[in-house]
């Protein structure tokens, strides 16, 4: 295989039709719409289903339709999209369906914009929906992390029969990089508690009510203990640079590809510093960054994202209160310059030095 | 010695359909919704479809008909049967698939769902049991809901000048291009009963047929949520529902038409 230049939204695409994704149900929003497109042709090409349903609301619904019928399965949408999924996202996970859901998020609330951000970040690892439950939610950085995750969020969803999501941002989905796709995959058999006729054994339901309330709570009990499986097992991270670092950077997605380059220029200064990337938002790499804070040798945290601080307080709990945490973020679809981390950076190691400033032409940052 | 049962042969005239799975349910005394199950399981053990059918249950008082029809049953989020349903057949489609819904689930919250599977022509089965109120959140106002009808939330009886006028789905579902069979029947006398399980057999025999979206809407009695005795709200159905919802076919697929015209 070689490398070919993807676009990000069509790179994912290919990528899950290879991981033998069988149905997709979709509705178009910027910027994820080529995700949909590029389904549209591939999916109807290979004889598998490519449905553009009339809402989100039905899309996710028929999702779920074909993930009790033991499809592996997918939509994509971004944020106002992914806001009106939420109810089903809820009943998909009550009633344990293995199900990936690519967010391409843009800059919010409201109708907000079309730009790149990270305001979902809340919503898709703290509260996707109602009732107690976490998606698993992969975030890449780059347009082949994007790819790679594509088959790993399958398996991850068929291995623990719960929701994965794959978050990108704006500039991910839209860019174009170079990157190898892999090789096609044979589609998986249907699973044996599906939903294909009860010929031969007894009725299979799917189902997330429990009218009684121990039941429910027994219910509830067990995927409480499936999650604390997937914490201990499915925490993932980049450690850059971290070996000697005294201050370390915690960015993900695209934030985390801003504040690689401007540790890297620091690093040619002979500037101590590293990067600390979760690549699973949850579950989130705490006790990694616990351990980062305790090892002696660490003097400070800053945290930038492309939101107003979101992660933020998951990595404020992680290092608790004997370092600073400090944030740097940029909202409403703006990107951060490196030399805007730079300057974070150089205010977190020598507060009194730096003046705070801002960034020229730019009144939207927000400093925590 | 003479015996008695020599002379006696035993014809089986009257069992429970192997679909119908054998339990009491929770619907009140004089429900229609224990005819309309039984209608269901009968045809589809008939038809030979039980192994291969899949229900897709809604929210509302038959939330529970998964436990009843003794299929592959997957329950939907209110209204998002249709969708839910499509999910299922788009990947399943050589079995019959099935949604089992409410005037409110159906009519209310899912009409957008529900408009859009028959636009696309989806080739499953609804049943849809219209008793013109809410029933399991205790009697409130729904679409179907006659005008002056009292309910928990139109206590002055609903006003058409505030709340429109009642939504007649088997029309609205039989003027859309995609759906291949649209019928309206009631189930307030024997007679009428009989005429119901023809038309849900025809559905679905339309969605065997591969023929697109298949509709049966029933007139149903509500005997808790309108006060009334068991026989009082069929009567109620009789005289006050089928003079509102005229009883018809409001589409037949060219290759169903020997089955058209028995709803009358």
């Amino acid at each position: 295989m070689t490398k070919e230049l993807l676009k990000g939204n069509v790179a994912i695409a290919e990528a899950a039709v290879r991981a033998g994704c069988e149905a997709y149900f979709g509705y178009p929003i910027t910027p994820q719409t080529e995700l949909l497109e590029h389904m549209s042709s591939r999916m109807i090409e290979l004889g598998r289903t490519f449905l553009q349903a009339e809402s989100e609301v039905a899309a996710i619904n028929m999702v779920y339709g074909a993930a009790a019928a033991g499809a592996r399965v997918m939509t994509s949408s971004s944020s106002p999209g992914i806001s009106l999924m939420q109810e089903g996202i809820s009943y998909i996970a009550g009633s344990e369906v293995p199900v990936v859901i690519v967010d391409v998020i843009r800059g919010g609330p409201g109708l907000g914009n079309i730009q790149p951000s990270q305001g979902d970040y809340n919503q898709v690892t703290k509260s996707a929906g109602h009732g107690d439950f976490h998606p698993i939610v992969l975030a890449p950085s780059t347009i082949q992390e994007a790819i790679d995750m594509m088959g790993l969020a399958f398996d991850l969803a068929d291995k623990y029969r719960t929701l994965v999501f794959v978050v990108a941002d704006g500039s991910l989905g839209q860019m174009m990089e170079p990157a190898e796709l892999p090789p096609m995959q044979e589609l998986r058999p249907r699973p044996t508690w599906s939903l294909t006729g009860k010929k031969d054994r007894e009725q299979n339901l799917i189902s997330s009510i429990y009218l009684g309330a121990s039941l429910l709570e027994e219910f509830n009990r067990k995927l409480q203990a499936k999650l604390a499986i997937i914490e201990k097992n499915e925490v993932r991270y980049e450690a850059y640079e971290l070996e000697d670092a005294e201050y370390v950077v915690v960015a993900f997605g695209t934030a985390a590809r801003v504040a690689k380059t401007a540790v890297q220029t620091l690093r040619r200064q002979g500037i101590p510093v590293g990067l600390f990337r979760p690549i699973s938002l949850w579950p989130f790499p705490e006790q990694q960054l616990t351990d980062l804070a305790d090892n002696g040798r660490v003097k400070g945290f800053l945290v930038t994202e492309m939101n107003a601080g979101q992660m933020l307080h998951d990595v404020r709990l992680a290092v608790g209160r004997g370092l600073p945490v400090k944030f740097y973020g940029r909202m409403g679809g703006a990107i951060p310059m490196p030399e805007e981390i730079e300057t974070q950076i150089l205010n977190l190691i020598n507060p009194a030095a730096q003046p705070e400033t801002t960034p020229e032409g730019s009144n939207g940052y927000i400093n925590r | 010695m003479a015996t008695l049962t020599a002379d006696i042969t035993e014809k089986l005239v009257y069992q429970r359909p192997d679909a119908l799975a054998d339990l009491y349910t929770h619907y009140c005394p004089g429900c229609t919704h224990g005819t309309a199950h039984r209608l269901v399981a009968e045809v589809l053990s008939e038809l030979g479809m039980q192994e291969d059918a899949v229900l897709v249950a809604s929210v509302g008082c038959s939330v529970f008909s998964y436990k009843y029809f003794d299929v592959d049953a997957a329950e939907a989020a209110h209204g998002r049967a249709c969708a839910m349903a499509t999910g299922v057949k788009r990947v399943n489609p050589d079995k019959i698939v099935f949604t089992y819904q409410g005037d409110g689930d159906l009519a209310s919250i899912g009409l957008a769902e529900t408009m859009h599977a028959a636009i696309r022509g989806e080739n499953i089965t609804v049943i849809f049991l219209n008793n013109a109120i809410y029933g399991m959140t205790g009697g409130q106002m729904a679409p179907t809901t006659l005008p002056g009808q009292h309910t928990t939330s139109s206590p002055f009886g609903r006003d058409i000048k505030l709340t429109g006028n009642p939504i007649h789905i088997a029309e609205i579902l039989g003027s859309i291009p995609g759906t291949a069979y649209s019928v309206r029947r009631s189930m307030h006398d024997a007679r009428h009963v009989i005429q119901a399980k023809k038309a849900i057999q025809t559905a679905f025999e339309a969605q065997q047929k591969g023929l697109g979206f298949s509709v049966v809407e029933l007139l149903s009695s509500c005997p808790t949520n309108w006060k009334m005795t068991p026989n009082e709200a069929l009567s109620w159905v009789r005289d006050n529902m089928v003079p509102t919802y005229p009883l018809g076919d409001y589409k037949v697929h060219e290759e169903l038409q020997s089955k058209r015209g028995r709803g009358r």
